[in-house]
């Protein structure tokens, strides 16, 4: 048997025997991406909602340095959220550089862009279907927005998808924002970088395959709630 | 042109408009076009395509901006209602478009249920109510949106060739919905370019030919002595051009 097939089944027992050092990193990786996620659809939904229905000056800057902003380097943002929070910056007072919260700082303008410039156009189509009748019924732009994004739901779930894959899988963020430090900021992508370069492959590849499975997991469930919701909605 | 003594003149506001006109792109689409519309009417719109018609009703309703002119209503604006040529659904079961016109109009919560059945039933869809809007077939949507115009009780209801792609059947479940509004004292006004629907429904027609206003006649001389030439060879079902 080859060493990485030794790896592979080391990573397989390190998995099923519920290694409390490695539930202890999918937890905080979950908690930072889907709190980022949360955070960033809050945001990214009215702000790409409000740009589909409202024109003003600077309307087309904004919206190609939105879809400009969807490349992010992680590390590019990883490095700005850390000037900001490091002690000598502007946010340096409130002690978050190294701690889970500047990782979803950091996660949130990644993903926020994403969110934002996709849900833009998938509620711009909408719109042209609906504006007529919900002006007709009264409705200022403004109140537009909740009806919108309500029955825009079916596309905006794959959007926030879109989301989450792009916070769990990235590492430069978080690495230089978090530290990587063991049981306070490890996430599953730091920890695989650094057990990589350990030469403690097990626990890296068991890790990949946790990440790995869980981002094909949501993904199925998010495709089989589409699939119902489209065979029901028509 | 006009003459409405004989019929029943309403509490509906009176529609004026003073050298109405609409550009796009530096086309002129509408107008100049002076319009009085008086009473609780039936007034049917008519004319050969791109005549101006859905305009001139986007216009009156409010949708549009008119690039010259005034559109004002005498007294305050009536609450309005308008059926589209293609039924505009929300994403959500019949029922909840109606609760959601409803809630739009601030119908306390525990009303809209109530009254949502009820507009339901009153045309036909009680069997319904749980279907998602979008798969009903498009005589049970257009009576759907016309449940949604009922909830809000216009005093003038549009209609922009609301029946242009529907069966026979399903035709004649929204002209029995026009006529049960318009007895209801609701002022109507819908664009047609079905010379029988017209006939069995107007009291008063408007006749557009290329954004202008040709005629503007009771139905009856309309029918049997169209006073313009571009009517008249419409009404012969010649290509008016």
């Amino acid at each position: 048997m080859s060493t990485d097939a030794g790896a592979f089944m080391t990573a397989l027992t390190l998995i099923l025997g519920l290694d409390p050092y490695l539930l202890d990193i999918v937890a905080l990786s979950l908690r930072v991406s889907l709190s980022a996620v949360a955070l960033a659809a809050l945001m990214g939904l009215p702000l790409g909602a409000a740009l589909a229905l409202w024109r003003f000056p600077g309307h087309a800057a904004l919206v190609v340095a939105l879809n400009a902003l969807m490349g992010l380097p992680p590390v590019v943002a990883g490095l700005c959220v850390y000037l900001l929070l490091s002690r000598a910056g502007p946010l340096g007072e409130l002690g978050l550089l190294f701690t889970p919260a500047a990782m979803v700082v950091a996660q949130v303008v990644l993903v926020m862009p994403i969110i934002a410039a996709l849900a833009r156009q998938q509620v711009q189509e909408l719109h042209q279907e609906y504006h007529e009748q919900l002006a007709s019924l009264g409705l200022s732009r403004l109140r537009m927005i909740p009806t919108l994004l309500w029955d825009a739901r079916l596309g905006l779930v794959t959007v926030i998808l879109a989301g989450f894959g792009r916070a769990s899988a990235e590492v430069g963020a978080v690495m230089i924002v978090g530290g990587n430090i063991d049981g306070v900021t490890r996430v599953m992508t730091t920890a695989i970088v650094l057990e990589t370069s350990k030469g403690n492959l097990p626990l890296a590849l068991g890790l990949g395959i946790v990440l790995l499975g869980l981002v094909a997991l949501i993904n199925a469930a998010a495709y089989l709630m589409g699939e119902m919701a489209r065979r029901r909605q028509g | 042109m006009n003459d409405m003594t004989t019929l029943p003149v309403t509490d509906v506001p009176t529609l004026e408009m003073q050298g109405v006109t609409f550009i796009h792109r530096g086309q002129r689409l509408l107008g100049p076009l002076d319009l009085q519309l008086r009473g609780c009417r039936r007034t049917l719109v008519m004319g050969p395509n791109g005549a101006g018609k859905s305009l001139l009703m986007r216009l009156a309703h409010g949708l549009l901006k008119p690039t010259a002119g005034r559109i004002h209503w005498e007294g305050s604006a009536p609450r309005q209602a308008m059926v589209f040529q293609r039924p505009v659904l929300l994403r959500r079961s019949a029922l909840a478009n109606l609760t959601y016109a409803l809630a739009v109009t601030g119908t306390p919560l525990a009303q809209r249920r109530p009254l949502a059945r009820e507009a339901l039933k009153r045309f036909g869809l009680a069997a319904l109510e749980t279907r998602p809007a979008r798969v009903l077939s498009g005589g049970e949507q257009q009576r759907l949106t016309l449940a949604r115009a009922w909830l809000l009780k216009p005093e003038v209801l549009f209609l922009d060739e609301p029946t242009s792609a529907l069966d026979p059947a399903a035709i004649k479940a929204v002209e029995d919905a026009v006529q049960e509004f318009h007895a209801h004292g609701t002022r109507i006004l819908m664009s047609s370019h079905d010379l029988h629907q017209a006939r069995r429904l107007a009291d008063e027609v408007l006749f557009l030919n290329r954004g202008c206003l040709v005629e503007h006649s009771d139905a009856r001389s309309f029918f049997t002595a169209p006073a313009s030439r571009e009517a008249r060879a419409f009404i012969q079902g010649e290509l008016v051009l």
